[in-house]
């Protein structure tokens, strides 16, 4: 039995785990319609690679991922692609953004699979297959795997943390997920295992998850190399990689430091099931598991299709009618929609229905009465009620100094506060502004840099012309015997270069009309016949009247 | 008396050499007030404060000639910034210099340019490419909106657009947190 460590701070806030969970991880819809944006992941938004009207097949890509961090994204069923445009996203926005929409056949063809034996294939390729495959996070930061399982320096990372706590109240797709496919969860493990040369995979699984942790078990008895499935008590947020590495190790990441800093990485079992699948099967990420509970009547866990619309979703778990908006996420970290009309995305692991009575509205925030429930609740050893006065104050430079980077926002804090006060939102706040205030700095400096050597080019380019303009004064006071012949030969020359200068304008055809779509090159044509002509009128009119 | 009077004498020449060395030796070519001061200011290079350029007005606000409150992009935090920085009392934005207004880029209408160069040459940050008699396009990523390439433009064909927000650039808005009872 592994000795377990502890993290600062956490709560206990009511489970709602019961309503979803135990009930089988049920197919999604098929809808008629899905919108699946190029950007579900951290990193650059993957590139279109699909125009209207094009058949797609099951599986085939049509984002592709561009830039160093970055992801594909793929047509989950086989149909139509019926535009590509801007489209409502599941982000507390509510802006718009580029996204495929796909009219599926309801024929579900699949494109030809190429699973991969990564025991024998080359880590460069191997990552490349899981980045076109689109394996990003699962947990909720999208993050791409491909580049956390670059393993960089030799000696790998020592310790694989698989992350299956889901500490958040209502959610239990990893929980569905481990009961049902903990073979699988495996196979994937295995093959990060490969990737980073781990020496020690640890499996974390709350307590209130035994069926959870009883599938793991006995999938891990089976694998070839040992695996250990640690039970861990049940406190809010142990599903955050710092917290959960801190109870599995007893390290602690540094302050804006990550885990791998300390020799760990830490992945979502889902990621890991999803790695098993585009490497051993060759099957891109095309679906999740989604948690749909809360006011609903059949709350339940769906493999759902990446794109497929909230509506189409959440009618299959039938909300009651008092339903008055949805939370994606978990109640804590989680936001409201701000419209039903967006799309299931890789990181949307649940869907809460929300009623008045369900979830009460939030009581006005009183005066901070500095009791410090909040700096004791912190997983992340912060002092949130510092913060909120330098947050509040819109001193963003003094709550930087405070670390304010450290925070995870996981709600801790608003959720204890006796004064109702929204704490972590204050965060998320400042966060924003002082990313927009870094933003706006580096423009400021890359526009004064730019303007500073456009003056230094004037000044140079003013200097140079006049110590031109002094060489000609000196040249032309020194007039020279063969003055005649000069101007001869001079005007010799001018015609010369007025001749070749006519050659060459005949010669000149345009480069950029070799992509151009066969109307604009029509046109294109039909005005260079209008051209001719009017220069053959042009040229005759002048005949004439010489004649 | 009198070799108090030398001792006095002695150490004001003394004194003095040192001072005098030391304002050679460590002597500081710019005002290091001047860069801070242009560290502040939104670099637009617009020239709405009357001066041809952030750095001139910059050097115009170290030397007193001007106010802290001519700059209408840098709006009212840049000038609650010069206030801090200077020691000042905050002021508002002068209307004479013109509004704060959202920040927005120039756009040329390429089916109306002609090519004339005439934007270019006005641009401060070199933002716009292109050359004699052909069509001109802005560099989008390195336009500050300063609006000095729209009057050159003999046919009009440029127009400012703003930036609208996208999801990268969204920020949380501050929470609500007026005081009260259970509303």
């Amino acid at each position: 039995m592994k000795p377990l460590f502890h993290f600062h701070g956490g709560i206990h806030p009511p489970q709602h785990k019961s309503e979803s969970a135990g009930r089988g991880i049920v197919p999604g819809p098929l809808p008629k319609r899905l919108v699946l944006p190029l950007h579900q992941h951290i990193g650059a938004p993957a590139r279109a690679i699909v125009k209207p009207g094009d058949r797609v097949l099951k599986g085939q890509m049509i984002g592709q991922p561009q830039g160093p961090i970055s992801a594909g994204v793929h047509a989950p069923t086989s149909g139509t692609i019926h535009a590509v445009g801007l489209h409502g996203l599941p982000h507390p926005s509510g802006l718009h953004d580029l996204c495929i929409e796909l009219w599926p056949d309801q024929e579900d063809r699949w494109i030809e699979r190429q699973p991969i034996d990564y025991r024998t294939e080359d880590a460069t390729r191997l990552l490349d297959h899981l980045r076109n495959a689109g394996v990003v996070g699962l947990g909720g930061a999208v993050f791409p795997s491909a580049v956390k399982l670059n393993p960089g320096p030799p000696g790998g990372v020592p310790t694989l943390i698989i992350n299956g706590a889901e500490c958040e109240p209502w959610i239990t797709c990893d929980d569905a997920l481990m009961r049902e496919r903990s073979g699988e969860i495996v196979e994937g493990i295995l093959i990060m295992r490969h990737l980073l040369d781990a020496r020690e995979i640890l499996i974390g699984i709350e307590d209130n998850k035994p069926e959870a942790a009883a599938a793991m078990r006995k999938a891990a008895a089976a694998s070839p190399f040992p695996m250990e499935v640690v039970v861990v008590p049940t406190i809010y947020p142990t599903g955050g990689a710092k917290q959960l590495t801190q109870i599995l190790t007893g390290k602690e990441a540094p302050s804006s430091g990550r885990s791998s800093d300390i020799g760990v990485a830490c992945f979502n079992v889902a990621t890991a099931y999803t790695v098993h699948r585009a490497v051993n099967h060759g099957e891109p990420v095309l679906s999740r598991v989604v948690t749909v509970t809360g006011n609903v009547g059949q709350a339940r866990n769906f493999d759902a299709l990446i794109g497929t619309l909230v509506p189409d979703l959440v009618a299959l778990a039938q909300p009651r009618d008092d339903t008055d908006g949805f939370i994606m996420g978990g109640p804590l970290m989680g936001h409201r929609l701000p419209s039903l009309d967006v799309p299931v995305v890789k990181a949307m692991n649940c869907l809460i229905a929300t009623s008045p009575a369900l979830f009460k509205p939030a009581p006005r925030p009183m005066p901070c009465i500095r009791c410090g429930r909040c700096a004791a609740a912190c997983p992340a050893n912060l002092q949130p009620q510092d913060l909120h006065w330098f947050a509040k104050a819109a001193n963003f430079g003094k709550a930087q100094e405070y670390a304010l980077f450290d925070c995870i926002e996981c709600g801790c804090c608003s959720y204890v506060c006796p004064s109702h006060i929204p704490l972590v939102q204050y965060f998320r706040h400042a966060k924003g502004e002082i990313w927009a205030r870094e933003r706006e700095k580096r423009a400021a400096d890359i526009a004064r840099e730019r303007h500073t050597v456009r003056e230094d080019r004037l000044a140079r380019e003013k200097k140079e012309r006049a110590e031109r303009l002094a060489q000609k004064a000196a040249a032309a006071a020194t007039p020279t015997a063969r003055d005649g012949a000069a101007t001869q030969s001079k005007d010799d020359a001018l015609r010369a270069a007025i001749e070749r200068a006519k050659a060459k304008k005949a010669e000149i055809v345009p480069k950029n009309t070799d992509n151009l779509p066969p109307s604009t090159l029509s046109e294109i044509e039909k005005i260079e016949a209008r051209r001719a002509q009017l220069r053959k009128a042009a040229t005759k009119s002048l005949d004439e009247s010489e004649d | 008396m009198l070799a108090a009077l030398w001792v006095m004498a002695g150490l004001a020449v003394v004194l003095g050499a040192v001072l005098g060395f030391a304002a050679v030796r460590f002597h500081v070519e710019d005002n290091p007030l001047v860069e801070k001061i242009d560290a502040i200011l939104p670099q637009t290079q617009c020239g709405q404060c009357g001066f041809p350029g952030c750095r001139p007005y910059a050097e115009a606000i170290a030397s007193g000639a001007a106010d802290i409150n001519q700059c209408p992009p840098g709006g009212e935090p840049g000038i609650r910034k010069l206030a801090e920085l200077l020691g000042k009392e905050f002021k508002p934005l002068n209307a004479e210099h013109g509004a704060p207004k959202p920040k927005s880029v120039a756009l040329i209408d390429e089916r109306l340019c002609i090519g004339c160069t005439l934007c270019a040459q006005a641009c401060p940050v070199d933002a716009i490419v292109g050359a004699a008699k052909q069509m001109h396009t802005v560099i989008v990523s390195e336009c500050t909106g300063c609006e000095l390439c729209l009057a050159p433009c003999p046919v009009d064909c440029i127009h400012m657009v703003p930036i609208g927000e996208k999801i990268g650039t969204w920020k949380w808005d501050p929470p609500d947190y007026s005081y009260g009872p259970t509303a």
